[in-house]
């Protein structure tokens, strides 16, 4: 039994909580959310100079050619510290997307640099508040254009391209669907900023005219490959939530201690003790999960499909809980501004959305229990 | 990342497993409705049986040295054995607390003479042991028991009673927490003996529980005369001797992850035999939603397991991760069959043949209270999680400073 990370790659996530500690504190992720620019552009270039970016792509496309259990330890320290960067739409959702479905052409145009950190990338595919399914895609690629509108786009004011979800005939379900790369910056884009939840990430709504799209994939493979990209997706986002998830019980933790009320430490109390606990198993649930993601990835498991739809309903549930509790620990001063309680809750709120809710993912994984457990 | 044994695990595991496939039978769907037709005697002869065996190889305590009987081998080869031998028709559960808790301790604080009588004959099956901590006016606190040993000579004197004893009425020794000085503070006036259970003066009486079953006794002690020398420790160090046992019940690892009665393979069938108002169960929306929900509180536990086998394997403590155990897999059990039966609507309080899977889950619910409890209740453990990996202040105690005898009582 080795159901755990190697040495190397603790190693390597022991470096990234540094790394993050000293440059992506709090404060930095608060300029952000104030406003101050759409992200965090100097955290961005380092990580690029550290090859994150790089991790899990192959080395004939200038990528360092790990794993994605390598991207797992980066995305739970980038999930610890709130990072207020285009990773998960740039690495976990457009390279993904490319690397699946991209000719040899698209992956040695865009992967190198994507590794290198010049380019930032995305996906759109929601077209407003509703859950995805082929029903819900109006956008159409038709000889080469695209036209319709993706709202919200995660990170889609900053981002170089974008992975378009649209409809690409009329075929009915998901065989009209398909995958396009667009050029954000060509003729027949135009962008505008929208507001959400989670300030500290940036979001578009992005309107194609005729805007030039060259197709990912075979035709009618687009939506079985979005499929597949959001499965991976979700396990390195259940990254990032487990390590929010921790985030918020530290920072419960640390207050429950130093916090005095009726004459002792509120931490003293049991209905924070038994409150703080169920966070704790909570988490640790929702890590297990992760781990058993991450290992389906890494062997290209069947079992793929479950696993990361496992790992997004756990980490959904446990972050969600953890960063409310966390609020609720720090009584009225969790409600304040100034506090950093409303950064998790904001990001558990981003990341419990983004690729689908729960319910949706819930779904998914009964219906593969189901074939698994056919009568 | 892998599941897969190291080259000497799996030549353990395949030692293991012919050993198995030659002294036992493979496990099948028939065999736990077999067990539970049983009656107690029969199972308890059996189990003996095998335990002997089993000890005779060397298997009873993979972890012992090889001198007082065991193996001498690592936590993860008794993790591998209590695998495969979970794939076999064995009796199990009469030797647990003797062999975990009780001999360990026994072990630890008593004399050479004592560790060769005892030790053999109760890894071989032949005796077996309880453990009576736990009094009407100390469960949860357990340290604030009442049951006095008085000096008398080379002898002590026990008078009082103890409940939740577990197989206390087939055991034939038991270990026993007694105050021997009420004038100090709760925990500095206890001391640990042994005791045989067929002393004059002790009386078992069973206890009925709310699902109908009996596993756990009142025990009662008037004036139990026993000698010194089955004292185990120093008198007023028995609370010290009892966080010895106590350890030792933390140390069990493997378990929490299944077992105790149906989970989501089995509601997932209940859903598809059973009719809602508008079609089958598993097509339901709310039906499916919380079928993901158990889904993924029960893969949580298997893999969280499956940290803790890492550790062991690499010769490592486990992770603090190993105490979540009992509080999810009790919780879910009662929540999970508590939804079955409310799929089964106005059917779902029928027990026994006539209901879905043979009763199966109202049967485990009637029993999840009790496995919410036993062992520390939900409660304690999350105290526990709370002080000892979180690392949270210890609650304030009203009891602290003052000695037992002057503690506020009430029921």
């Amino acid at each position: 039994m080795n159901f755990d990370f190697s040495d190397d790659q603790k190693l390597l996530k022991d470096q990234a909580q540094k790394f993050l500690a000293e440059h992506c504190p709090p404060k930095a992720v608060r300029r952000i959310l104030d406003g101050e620019d759409t992200y965090d552009r100097a955290l961005w270039k380092r990580i690029g100079e550290m090859g994150w970016t790089a991790t899990a792509i192959p080395e004939e496309y200038g990528g360092l050619g790990l794993g994605p259990l390598e991207l797992c330890v980066i995305a739970e320290e980038l999930g610890r510290a709130v990072a207020p960067v285009p990773f998960s739409s740039t690495v976990y959702l457009a390279a993904e997307a490319i690397m699946l479905a991209g000719s040899g052409e698209q992956k040695k145009k865009y992967l190198s640099k994507i590794a290198s950190g010049e380019l930032i990338g995305t996906l759109a595919a929601a077209e407003g508040p509703q859950p995805l399914s082929p029903r819900a895609i109006h956008a159409t690629l038709k000889g080469g254009k695209l036209d319709g509108t993706k709202t919200p786009v995660i990170d889609g004011e900053i981002a170089d391209i974008a992975i378009v979800v649209a409809r690409t005939s009329d075929e009915p379900g998901e065989r009209g669907i398909g995958l396009a790369i667009v050029d954000l910056k060509g003729a027949g884009v135009s962008r505008k900023a929208v507001k959400t939840l989670d300030p500290t990430r940036n979001h578009a709504a992005i309107t194609f005219k005729g805007a030039a799209a060259e197709a990912l994939g075979a035709p009618g493979t687009g939506y079985a490959n979005l499929m597949r990209v959001l499965d991976r997706a979700a396990v390195f986002m259940a990254f990032e939530q487990v390590g929010g998830a921790d985030a918020s019980l530290a920072m419960a933790r640390q207050y429950a201690i130093e916090r005095y009320a009726f004459g002792r430490q509120i931490g003293s109390f049991q209905a924070i003790k038994h409150k703080l606990a169920d966070v704790y198993v909570n988490n640790q649930i929702a890590r297990s999960n992760a781990y058993f993601g991450a290992w389906a990835l890494s062997t290209n498991a069947p079992e793929t499909p479950e696993a990361a739809a496992g790992a997004r309903v756990s980490a959904c549930e446990a972050y969600h809980v953890a960063a409310k509790e966390n609020i609720q620990t720090h009584g009225g001063m969790g409600f304040t501004w100034e506090l950093d309680c409303q950064l998790h809750y904001r990001r558990a709120k981003l990341l419990g959305l983004a690729i689908g809710a729960p319910r949706v993912w819930k779904e998914k994984l009964v219906a593969h229990l189901e074939k698994k457990n056919a009568a | 990342m892998d599941f897969n044994d190291t080259k000497e695990e799996a030549a353990f595991r395949a030692e293991v497993r012919a050993w198995l496939e030659a002294n036992a039978q493979p496990r099948t769907e028939q065999s736990g409705f077999a067990r539970a037709r049983m009656s107690e005697a029969d199972a308890l002869k059996r189990a003996k049986e095998w335990q002997a065996k089993k000890a005779a190889k060397g298997y009873a305590r993979i972890t012992w040295p090889k001198e007082v009987g065991g193996l001498g081998g690592t936590p993860m080869q008794s993790v591998i054995y209590g695998q495969e031998e979970a794939k076999f028709d064995v009796p199990t559960g009469f030797f647990e607390i003797g062999l975990g808790m009780c001999i360990p301790t026994v072990m630890k604080f008593t004399t050479p003479e004592n560790i060769a009588r005892f030790v053999r004959p109760a890894l071989f099956g032949e005796e077996i042991w309880c453990q009576l901590f736990s009094e009407p006016a100390a469960g949860s606190d357990v340290a604030g028991l009442r049951t006095r040993a008085e000096r008398d000579g080379d002898d002590w004197v026990i008078n009082g009673q103890k409940v939740w004893t577990s197989g206390a009425h087939y055991s034939d020794y038991g270990i026993v927490l007694t105050r021997t000085d009420a004038n100090v503070a709760k925990h500095k006036g206890l001391t640990m003996f042994f005791l045989s259970m067929k002393s004059p003066g002790v009386d078992v009486r069973p206890i009925r529980q709310i699902n109908g079953g009996a596993n756990f006794n009142e025990v009662y002690f008037n004036n139990v005369r026993i000698p010194d020398s089955q004292r185990l420790g120093e008198v007023g160090k028995g609370w010290d001797v009892a966080l010895v046992t106590l350890m030792h019940e933390r140390l069990a690892v493997g378990g929490g992850a299944g077992g105790t009665g149906p989970d989501v393979r089995e509601l997932i069938a209940l859903a598809r035999a059973t009719e809602l108002e508008d079609g089958p169960a598993i097509r339901n929306a709310a039906v499916r939603e919380k079928i993901a929900d158990f889904h993924v509180r029960t893969q949580g536990l298997k893999y969280t397991t499956y940290r803790t086998m890492t550790a062991l394997s690499k010769g490592q403590v486990p992770g603090p991760e190993a105490s979540i155990g009992k509080i999810v897999s009790a919780v879910k059990l009662q929540d999970l069959t508590h939804f079955a039966t409310e799929l089964e609507d106005m059917g779902g309080y029928v027990v026994g043949d006539g209901a879905p899977q043979d009763g199966a889950f109202q049967q485990a619910y009637m029993w999840a209270p009790g496995l919410r409890i036993a062992g520390g209740t939900d409660e304690i453990l999350k105290n526990i999680i709370a002080e000892r990996v979180l690392g949270l202040p210890a609650d304030m105690r009203a009891d602290k400073d003052l000695p037992f005898a002057k503690l506020p009582t009430g029921r």
